[in-house]
């Protein structure tokens, strides 16, 4: 097999006692959906705000296409091809959709260290915040400000953020949490087109969307990956079905 | 281009004051007027940290002050000629406008990045105390320095010299301060707009967010900070024109404060709310403390019912005002 895109091998990442990641070790291929499921507090989004740089590792390697990057901060990270959304929505309220893209499209950029062209009169930066929008479905919203997008749209507008990056590897928490089934079926439907073209982290509450998109899952319970494999072997595994799936699970 | 009608309008007025004011006490108008300009520059420069920026220094006055005394000591120097220093190579003062207010932003901006590189790694309530501490630090440096007055301060001579201007003339001087104010709003609308400023309003709004995008934030917020020193350290190099003195009250936190007021007053994030809230505040200032010397406990209601209220200060109130009207006269 070849090297896989994204290599974690006993990341630990403590709060005082409590063990949030405990010897956690997952590989990611490229282009390839890697679900991350879990009862509630197993530390599924500490895992994200790890491999994405925002909480520092006690131990462990985190490698992002064979290069460690354990230890480099957020914003190199991002720069190597990283990209993330956050289980609580985290966008900028008083920009437009539109402007939101931008600045992430922005971000890839060498620098943003312009004094005087309006930022706005960036066509090519608009153009592919625009197409961005398009993508997640909210081309028609772009004008208004993020703040008073419904909730569902603007878990999309993050999509768009990460997915103008052109990131190797996209880190979701919980892409659907809290939306309807219709904007959920839309995001499913979103992340399956994207299948191939980028490699994905995704954590999910909703096995039924777990089940339609992963390549391979593997399951943490308390800090530890209790069982990882392709999805129908996870299915099947008695101790999965104990802990996390229920008895009653199909 | 449509935020500059506000400019345009200022302008305009501030053009025709020394005209229209013949009637009444020229000297003592113009002079007010002049110090609401150099005021509203000072607090345009703690807008671009606070207002578009997020940083609540409570130290803006170290680098108002610091510009100050750059012009005065360099005057100083100038009228008793005696070098600055004589090693390695002799340096005397100068009473060029044009040599000494660069210098005075120099200064500024350069103490602004030592201050600012420390106390960026801080934010929230320990960043407003560790510039508040930093520019106390720099408040009592000049209270000991004896060969320029300590606590007394300094006073100058003259006026900077500009070219064929006449700066002791108040109506020569009130005009060049009004250019510089002009220039400084053009090219602060502008930067607010340009990719700097959009980043430096995405830190604001949501510093995590754009680390995880990918920004450097401290790095943006670093070079806010220095352009905003610099600028004050403009300011500073005016009042001390102005006032043909210079002292550490310059520099004390209370006029950290008075420059937070004129901000948070005029409307913080707008571009031309500083203008609003100096002139404001100066003429409150001007007319309350005629009347109580606790004129303070007046402004500090209104302070407080403007940050519950409105967000968007004095300006806000007008420039609502005016479009609202525009509507109704378009409906
Ligand atoms: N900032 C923090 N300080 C202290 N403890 C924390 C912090 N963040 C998380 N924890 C704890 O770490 C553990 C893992 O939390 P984490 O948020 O990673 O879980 P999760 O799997 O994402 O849960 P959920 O499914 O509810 O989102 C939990 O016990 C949680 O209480
Ligand atoms: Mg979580």
């Amino acid at each position: 097999m070849a090297e896989p895109l994204l290599q974690v091998e006993g990341l630990v990442k403590a709060y005082g006692a409590v063990r949030a990641c405990d010897g956690v070790a997952l590989q990611i291929a490229a282009g390839q959906i890697h679900a991350v499921i879990g009862p509630n507090g197993a530390g599924k989004t500490t895992l994200i705000g790890v491999i994405a740089g925002e909480l520092p590792a006690e131990a462990g390697i985190i490698r992002l296409a064979g290069r460690a990057i354990t230890r480099s901060p957020v914003q190199a990270r991002a720069k190597q091809g990283l990209a993330r959304t956050y289980q609580i929505t985290s966008v900028l309220p008083r920009f437009s959709a539109l402007d939101n893209v931008v600045l992430a499209a922005l971000a890839q950029q060498r620098h943003a260290f312009g004094f005087w062209r309006p930022l706005r009169r960036e066509a090519a930066l608009a153009e592919r915040a625009a197409a961005a929008l398009a993508r997640v479905g909210l081309e028609a919203e772009r004008d208004r400000p993020a703040a008073t997008l419904a909730h569902g749209q603007q878990r999309q507008l993050e999509i768009a953020m990460a997915l103008v990056a052109e990131p190797k590897l996209l880190l979701l928490d919980e892409p659907t949490a809290g939306m309807g089934p219709e904007d959920s079926a839309r995001i499913v439907a979103l992340l399956k087109a994207l299948k191939g073209g980028l490699a994905i982290l995704l954590v999910e509450h909703d096995m039924d969307a777990v089940f339609a998109l992963a390549d391979r899952i593997t399951v943490m319970v308390n800090g530890r990956p209790i069982a990882s494999g392709p999805p129908a072997a996870i299915r099947a595994d008695a101790e999965v079905r104990r802990a996390y799936l229920g008895e009653d699970a199909a | 281009m449509r935020d500059l009608w506000p400019l345009a309008l200022v302008l305009l007025a501030a053009l025709a004051l020394p005209f229209v004011v013949a009637g009444m006490d020229l000297a003592y108008v113009v002079g007010i007027a002049t110090r609401i300009m150099i005021y509203a520059l000072a607090g345009i420069s703690l807008n671009l940290i606070l207002g578009y920026g997020g940083m609540v220094s409570f130290g803006h006055a170290a680098f108002f002050g610091t510009g100050a005394y750059v012009v005065g000591i360099l005057s100083t120097h100038a009228t008793y000629g005696e070098p600055l220093t004589t090693w390695p190579f002799e340096v005397g003062g100068t009473e060029q406008a044009l040599i000494a207010w660069p210098l005075a932003m120099l200064a500024a901006g350069l103490l602004a990045l030592v201050i600012g590189a420390l106390s960026l790694r801080t934010a929230g309530l320990y960043f407003i105390m560790i510039t508040l501490a930093f520019a106390q630090m720099i408040f009592f440096f000049f209270v000991s320095l004896q060969a320029y007055g300590g606590e007394d301060g300094l006073s100058l001579f003259a006026r900077s010299q500009a070219g064929p201007l006449d700066l002791g003339d108040d109506r020569q001087f009130y005009y060049l301060v009004l250019a510089l104010l002009a220039l400084v709003l053009f090219l602060k609308s502008r930067l607010i707009e340009a990719r700097f400023g959009r980043v430096l309003q995405g830190i604001r709004d949501n510093e995590r967010r754009m680390r995880a995008l990918g920004y450097p934030t401290y790095r943006y917020k670093l070079v806010a900070f220095v352009i905003s020193g610099a600028l004050a350290g403009l300011a500073g190099a005016l009042i001390a024109n102005q006032t043909e003195f210079v002292s550490p009250a310059f520099l004390d936190w209370p006029r950290s404060g008075d420059f937070i007021v004129i901000v948070v007053l005029g409307g913080m994030g707008r571009l031309y709310g500083p203008l609003a809230g100096a002139a404001l505040f100066l003429l409150l200032e001007e007319v309350l403390a005629a009347w109580t010397e606790h004129w303070m406990i007046i402004l500090g209601p209104i302070l407080v019912l403007l940050v519950l209220y409105a967000r968007g200060g004095v300006w806000d109130l007008i420039a609502g005002r005016l479009s609202r009207r525009k509507a109704g006269a378009d409906g």
